[in-house]
């Protein structure tokens, strides 16, 4: 075991300070030091997406990150995306449109889509495919998944129109 | 009137009960991180296990050294075999009657194979003394090929080398597990050879893993205090795990607690016992600490239950009208080291049988051998029912295999053989009772909405610029009809281990008019909070809203065999509407009680009891239970409670009409997915929008089987698809959208009618698209192709075909 580093991140708006091995991962202290278990580790290659978190405003795969790598970073997970009192759209539009069956992937899916739907705010149905294939789901052949977001795009600029 | 019936529409919607898409109560949690998966699970002083796996497929373990594992700083213990044999665990009784080494005992059988377990204090430090860990080899010969391994000298099971009887019957070769047979084969060899057209092929439909999104692990923590043992882990059948631990144990099943937490997706992965399972057992045993063990992705790949390696043989033969006359099959199956496949006892091969498909085949005959390799053990049911896909694919395929023979269109073959409707209930040649069909309705249906003329006549245009050197891409056309046999018991001819297939609800209705549901089933993502609250709903007239379902604990469900087979709406579901046709009884009683008139002079209507000819007199469920607990009623216990074990008298048979186009780019081999139309007829319908989820799903698995995912082994016995990046997931990228329909021919014997449906679409799916690319080739003279088609296999068969110049 090889001495731990201290460091610091800003994690759904809390200032954590943890103790890290070099090699700890990503995922390992913000389920297991922070008990923040809504990102889910599926393949550890980062080829499913379970894991993924907001880190400074992009998609991260925090199952191939080093825990160290976010020394200083503003990261937000599931956990901090909406609250159950409000709730973000994506979350919303997700229930709505049956985009989720057994949950797994569900918190990489919305928080993947969140960040998709600010580097694109109007996609078509294609975009949407394209932009969230780092994403796997098993159960619900993405139709409806690629529906909620469809739905959450157009919440989210009508709202916009509506603020203009 | 008008205010009658306005009232009676909004009481029903009200309840939220059956045939409405009510929106998932699952969802709030799942949506915000808030699930509860096995690995989110942390317990005071928790040690993490992890497994020291064998590199070779077969070799022969000489020694292994902890010493330097056990010096490292956080390793609390290392399991080997020696330390199990004191407990009589280092092999373990698999579900299909075979028995599975935990730990390697003397030598090891397929690469990936549990060694060692190591106990620490950290999963860094398990990992680093797994590292630590030497096993020393000596490398035996390999046999991957099942046909190879019932002519080999090689042994491979040395434990029972000696044993000329296996658990079903007489052994043929030291690496052979079973031969099963179904039909009459005498009678089934004259009709074929009497016969004037006949079609004969060999179908591989390859190994396969159901990959769930979340692995396999679970968390042992024995209370040594009080003697009880709780178990957490993704287990598809909870009371199963509770009973095979009890056994293995000795530990009394009342000191057992096993609880299923949330599952992230099963699809038959998780319906077996594993190695990981009992070794965290053993852990917390020695320890008294609650021990840990989470696979990765790598381990689950190689290790828990794959699907499929059937090897199937088969001769279909017919008049020259088309009519089919007969239908043999011989299977050779692919078990691997462990027979550990998860079939009802008295079904080796599962219901391989029902391969006489949706056709009125007047005679047929199936036999199957299994057979040891060195592959891993399993042979689950992935998103089926007991290797109804292996019949389904195989069917489909000889009826396309026929059609070449014939020179007819497959679809027209398949019209001219369906069952018909007034013969059901029909019972197959192979001894199958399909409840209720109707074939041609749905098939007609099916073939109307795509277009089925103007598309055989586009891919006739298509073909004909192919030939003029016009384009480089070929129409394939794929179709498939398919019947489901799901839900099994009933319990004299189902059981696993002895343990009858039915399964159980338990309805507690609170004073207050809001219900607690328990069964003996599992969600691992088809929402059954959500489903099964609505067949309680239309049941007992509590809406569905004001009903709690909750599953997977032992210690307060009632016993049931858990959720696979697409079993949980037939057996369980039907439970749930008898334990509620009970609550409604005693509800009616104590209603005429409260109105002053006899039980006989009161309706049931939505949500209450009316006085007939008096709809103004009536007692609401939320009157009559609060009734039910405080007032005392002559003649009747206090409460409203209700119990239902449910044996179901028949299995229900879902079908299924699907429609494929596919546009083959010969030159790449992509096959790109134009259209896919999936009428499924799963009897009742409870919630369409779960049931479309759940078609979607099911056939985005069919194409990752049909179209490239596969378990594939080299000679060596190494796996070549360990990890994502080489075992195909579909992305939303690769997978097209869907269109659904459905028909409703409600099953006879089902107390709601309904049959089930996750895994229809899986069934269907698979030989829908492996038709459509056999289906463009078929011009250049492809009879068969096996799977899976990825873009490789597909250029290699146009290159065979020479479509490359």
């Amino acid at each position: 075991m090889t001495s731990k580093v201290a460091m610091k991140l800003n994690v759904n708006g809390e200032a954590h300070e943890i103790l890290a091995e070099p090699r700890e991962l990503l995922i390992h202290a913000l389920r297991e030091q922070l008990d923040l278990t809504g990102p889910h580790v599926g393949c550890e290659t980062s080829h499913c997406g379970a894991c993924t978190i907001i880190m400074n405003g992009m998609s991260v795969k925090s199952c191939t990150l080093f825990a160290v790598q976010a020394q200083g970073a503003e990261i937000t997970t599931i956990e901090g995306i909406g609250n159950p009192d409000d709730l973000h759209v994506l979350q919303e539009k997700f229930s709505e449109h049956h985009g989720l069956q057994c949950g797994f992937c569900t918190p990489g899916m919305i928080t993947r889509a969140a960040v998709f739907l600010e580097e694109n705010p109007d996609p078509t149905e294609e975009e949407i495919r394209f932009g969230m294939a780092g994403n796997i789901c098993r159960c619900t052949g993405y139709q409806n998944i690629v529906k909620s977001i469809l739905a959450a795009a157009a919440d989210i600029q009508a709202a916009k129109e509506a603020a203009q | 009137m008008n205010e009658i019936i306005q009232d009676k529409e909004i009481r029903a919607a009200n309840l939220k009960g059956l045939g409405c898409s009510r929106r998932r109560v699952e969802d709030a949690r799942f949506t915000q991180g808030k699930g509860n998966y096995i690995d989110d699970i942390k317990l005071p002083g928790m040690l993490y296990g992890d497994f020291v796996r064998s590199p070779f497929a077969h070799a022969r373990v000489k020694s292994i050294n902890t010493d330097a594992a056990m010096a490292l700083d956080g390793v609390v213990a290392v399991l080997t075999a020696k330390d199990l044999e004191p407990l009589s665990l280092h092999w373990m009784p698999t579900l299909a009657g075979d028995k599975q080494m935990v730990l390697a005992d003397g030598k090891v059988l397929f690469q990936g194979q549990e060694v060692a377990f190591v106990v620490a204090n950290d999963r860094y430090v398990a990992a680093d003394a797994v590292e630590l860990i030497e096993v020393e080899y000596e490398e035996l010969p390999v046999i991957v090929d099942p046909f190879e391994a019932m002519k080999s000298d090689v042994v491979l099971r040395e434990d029972i080398a000696d044993q000329k009887e296996g658990a079903h019957g007489a052994r043929k070769h030291h690496n052979h597990i079973f031969f099963w047979e179904a039909g009459d084969e005498t009678a089934t060899d004259q009709a074929i050879e009497a016969s004037d057209i006949v079609a004969e092929e060999t179908v591989y439909y390859h190994r396969t893993h159901p990959c769930p999104l979340e692995t396999c692990g679970s968390i042992a923590s024995m209370d040594k205090v009080n003697g009880k043992l709780t178990l957490w882990g993704t287990f598809q059948a909870p009371h199963v795990v509770r009973t095979v631990a009890s056994l293995l144990s000795g530990i009394e099943e009342h000191n057992i607690r096993v609880i299923s937490p949330d599952i992230g997706g099963g699809f038959g992965n998780k319906v077996g016992v594993y190695p990981g399972y009992v070794c965290s057992i053993v852990a917390s045993i020695v320890t008294g600490k609650p021990v840990k063990w989470v696979e990765d992705r790598m381990e689950n790949l190689m290790s828990t239950a794959f699907a499929r390696d059937y090897w199937m043989k088969g001769r279909i033969s017919a008049t020259r009208e088309g009519k089919i006359t007969g239908l043999h099959c011989h299977v050779t199956a692919n078990h691997g080291a462990f027979d550990s496949c998860a079939d009802p006892t008295k079904y080796p091969a599962g219901f391989m049988s029902v391969c006489t498909g949706s056709y009125d085949i007047p005679v047929a005959y199936l036999g199957v051998d299994g057979v040891y390799t060195n592959r891993a053990p399993g042979g689950v049911a992935y998103r089926c029912s007991f290797r109804v896909t292996e019949a389904v694919y195989f069917i489909e395929r000889m009826i396309e295999v026929l059609a070449i023979e014939l020179n007819m269109d497959s679809a027209e073959l398949r019209r001219i053989n369906f069952i018909r409707k007034e013969q059901f209930p029909y019972r197959s040649a192979l001894g199958w009772e399909y409840d209720s069909g109707d074939y041609h309705t749905a098939w007609d249906r099916a073939l109307k909405t795509v277009g089925y003329e103007d598309l055989r006549r586009e891919q006739a245009e298509r073909l004909e610029s192919f030939r003029l050197g016009k384009t480089r891409s070929l129409m394939g056309i794929g179709l498939s009809f398919f019947t489901e046999i799901v839900g099994a018991g009933p319990v004299k001819n189902c059981d696993i281990l002895g343990m009858g297939m039915f399964d159980s609800c338990e309805i507690r209705v609170h004073p207050t008019g809001s219900a607690i549901a328990r069964l003996g089933t599992i969600n691992q993502g088809q929402g059954h909070a959500t489903t099964f609250a609505q067949i309680m709903a239309s049941e007992t007239g509590i809406p569905a809203d004001s009903i709690t379902i909750e599953e997977g604990d032992t210690d307060t469900a009632p016993y049931g065999l858990g959720t696979y087979g697409s079993r949980s709406t037939p057996v369980a579901g039907a439970a749930m509407a008898m334990a509620g046709r009970k609550i409604r009884a005693k509800a009616q009683m104590i209603a005429a009680y409260l109105l002053e008139v006899h039980d006989d002079d009161v309706d049931f209507d939505i949500d209450r009891f009316v006085v007939k000819g008096a709809p103004e007199r009536f007692k609401t469920m939320k009157e009559i239970a609060f009734a039910a607990y405080n007032q005392a009623i002559p003649g009747l216990e206090p409460g409203l409670e209700a119990v239902s074990y449910y044996d179901p008298p028949n299995m229900t048979y879902p079908f299924g009409a699907y429609v494929c186009v596919m546009d083959i780019d010969v030159d790449t081999g992509v096959a790109d997915i134009r259209r896919f139309f999936a009428l499924d007829d799963c009897g009742t319908r409870i919630n369409p929008m779960i049931i479309e989820g759940q078609v979607h799903g099911g056939l985005t698995e069919a194409l990752a089987v049909a179209m490239g995912q596969e378990l594939a082994y080299d000679d060596m016995g190494n796996v070549k698809t360990g990890t994502l990046m080489d075992f195909f997931l579909p992305t939303a990228w690769e997978t097209p959208n869907y269109e659904t329909d459905h028909t409703v021919t409600p099953s006879p014997h089902h107390p709601i009618g309904a049959k089930g449906v996750g895994e229809s679409p899986h069934v269907g799916g698979v030989p829908c698209l492996s038709n459509a690319v056999q289906d463009a080739f078929r011009p250049f003279g492809l009879r068969h192709a096996d799977m899976p088609h990825d873009h490789w296999r597909i250029w290699k068969m146009a290159s065979e075909l020479e479509l490359h110049g």
